[in-house]
């Protein structure tokens, strides 16, 4: 095998629709995901991500370009595609009506793994996901997390090389999708090759080797979570004065602060801590600068959208 | 082989489906009963079926009112497996596509063949006593499973085609009517102008009239041959309208 679990090239897709005429969704994208890694793509909705895993997790034919998963092309040998891949959409595709752990039998035994071994593959995923306790419930009965959870362990049933996870913690709390995250950390570290989309800055940092940024259907910008971020004005404090005269004070007693004479606020890098925050304020208490508005900024989906594309991703999202 | 293996894992998760939706069983099986007990015990002494007893009459009819009942849930359930995600995730494993639409195919006839044998009992014991031999039940027995493959595919292809599964349930409304609409209840020479010109040339009615012709051990070779022309009919633009509808969602 090569070191290349994904490749893609010239991908383009477009809809035909009597009503709204012909949208392009995606308009030439190539990728290239390393063996092992994880990769994100990151963009907000409508930018292309889920039709990007739709093509190549065979679900649909792209317009141009072709794509290889797992060292097979995505439209003639469809079915080694299949075999090699587990894929968890945006919406747990789980049946409602059936348990959890039914749910994981189902996914066996279209697995074709036999009675014994389905048994342990199903007992070790209820026991690895935290679902054992629930595992005689329907799954109608599931929270958000817990659905995910289950989707996901039915993803894995098949033991696939390449996951393709289509914003995975999107809708779930905090605490759900620190779980997700360490989940997916854990499959990392088994050797699988996750393809990941999102539209969290956040969740590409914390999860992905290699990180690229879909903007309406291109790739705007790729690279490590480090390169793009230092594209992106990072964490900083964001201090809004009253006047002229009150930012020039500000901006005096804070070196390595830029101020912006326009809006009367004066950007601190920082990074965000108690520590440094207590020292900056201070500071500013010292010299009896008085400050308006204090506001900590970490960089967001948006900053890299502005950063990279010049524009907000929300004017980049479809109604 | 995978195929078939395939097809029975989808048919046992159909089942537990059906077993488990209380809806899906009281149409399946109680409503007709339900139906029944209100014709013949209520409204039957009323009727005027041309002498003889009116639950040897309506038996017939009750157990294609029976089928009836039943299909909404498989359109409901077929269009639901399309509309919530599920099958994308089957769509992505390696396995045999029409697995999915074996499944509901066949348990829906297992469980429309168990409510109409049901009907069949409870008609018993409301002392229907048919004429036939062994070979016309069987007979009778072949043209109702006929009819409900058939019905059953033209079912599954209403629940691919619809947008919702609310809108693929309504498809059993008019499916429902149809057979008040035929000579389930009453013989159609009774109804008014118009409805018994429908009501002769609607396929229920031979298919009523074959199987009751058979249950007095009368059999009509018109009816029959009738009553297979439209199974095979509804059977054939059913199947394969179900077909194009999913190789194109699918």
């Amino acid at each position: 095998m090569t070191s290349s679990a994904i490749t893609a090239t010239g991908l383009r897709k477009a809809y035909g629709d009597k009503a709204r005429g012909h949208k392009t969704v995606l308009a030439g994208v190539d990728l290239d995901v390393r063996a092992g890694s994880v990769f994100a793509l990151l963009g907000p909705n409508g930018a292309g991500k889920t039709t990007t895993v739709h093509i190549l997790t065979t679900l649909l034919a792209p317009d141009a370009g072709s794509a290889r998963v797992a060292g097979y092309d995505t439209a003639s040998e469809t079915r080694a595609v299949r075999a090699a891949i587990g894929v968890t959409g945006q919406f747990a595709s789980v049946d409602d009506l059936l348990t959890g752990a039914e749910n994981l039998r189902l996914m066996a035994d279209l697995h074709h793994l036999g009675k014994r071994e389905g048994t342990r593959v199903v007992d070790d995923l209820l026991a690895r996901f935290d679902l054992a306790e629930s595992a005689g419930k329907q799954a109608a009965t599931y929270s958000g997390g817990m659905r995910r959870k289950l989707d996901l362990a039915m993803t894995l049933v098949g033991r696939p090389e390449i996951i393709f996870l289509d914003e995975p913690t999107t809708g779930l709390d905090p605490r759900s999708r620190r779980t997700m995250w360490d989940i997916v950390r854990e499959l990392v570290a088994d050797g699988m090759t996750i393809f990941l989309t999102t539209q969290y800055l956040e969740e590409a940092d914390q999860l992905a080797d290699r990180v690229a940024v879909l903007d309406r259907g291109r790739l705007v910008a790729e690279g490590t979570p480090g390169e793009l971020k230092r594209q992106v004005p990072g964490t900083h404090v964001r201090l809004r004065l009253a006047d002229a005269a009150r930012l020039d004070a500000a901006a005096r007693v804070l070196p390595g602060a830029t101020p912006d004479p326009d809006a009367l606020t004066l950007r601190v890098p920082s990074d965000g801590g108690v520590k440094s925050l207590r020292s900056l304020l201070d500071r500013l208490d010292e010299y009896a600068v008085e400050v308006e508005e204090f506001s900590v900024h970490t960089p967001d989906l948006d900053d890299v959208f502005l950063a990279i594309t010049g524009h907000q991703s929300t004017e980049a999202q479809t109604a | 082989m995978s195929a078939i293996a395939d097809s029975l894992t989808m048919l046992r998760r159909n089942a537990k489906h059906s077993l488990r939706d209380p809806v899906v069983l009281f149409n399946a099986i109680l409503f007709p009963i339900v139906m029944m007990f209100m014709f013949v015990y209520v409204l039957g002494d009323g009727f005027d079926v041309g002498g003889g007893a009116y639950v040897d009459y309506a038996a017939p009819g009750m157990v294609m009112l029976a089928l009836c009942y039943g299909m909404g849930s498989t359109a409901t359930a077929v269009n639901s497996d399309m509309t919530k995600g599920i099958i994308n995730r089957f769509r992505v494993m390696n396995i045999s596509r029409a697995a999915v639409l074996t499944g509901h195919v066949v348990s829906t006839v297992v469980r429309t063949v168990l409510g109409m044998a049901a009907i069949v009992g409870v008609a018993f014991a409301m002392g229907f006593s048919p004429s036939a031999n062994l070979g016309q039940w069987f007979a009778a027995v072949g043209i109702l499973v006929l009819t409900v493959l058939a019905v059953t595919w033209l079912t599954i292809a209403f629940g691919l085609a619809a947008k919702s599964p609310e809108s693929a349930g309504f498809f059993a409304v008019p499916l429902i009517m149809l057979p008040f609409f035929s000579s389930a209840i009453i013989p159609a020479d009774k109804m008014g102008p118009g409805i018994r010109q429908f009501a002769e040339y609607q396929p229920f009615t031979p298919i009523i009239e074959t199987v009751r012709g058979l249950f007095n051990g009368t059999p009509s070779t018109g009816s029959t041959l009738a009553a297979i022309g439209w199974c095979v009919g509804i059977g054939v633009v059913g199947y394969a309208w179900a077909l194009a509808k999913f190789t194109k969602r699918g």
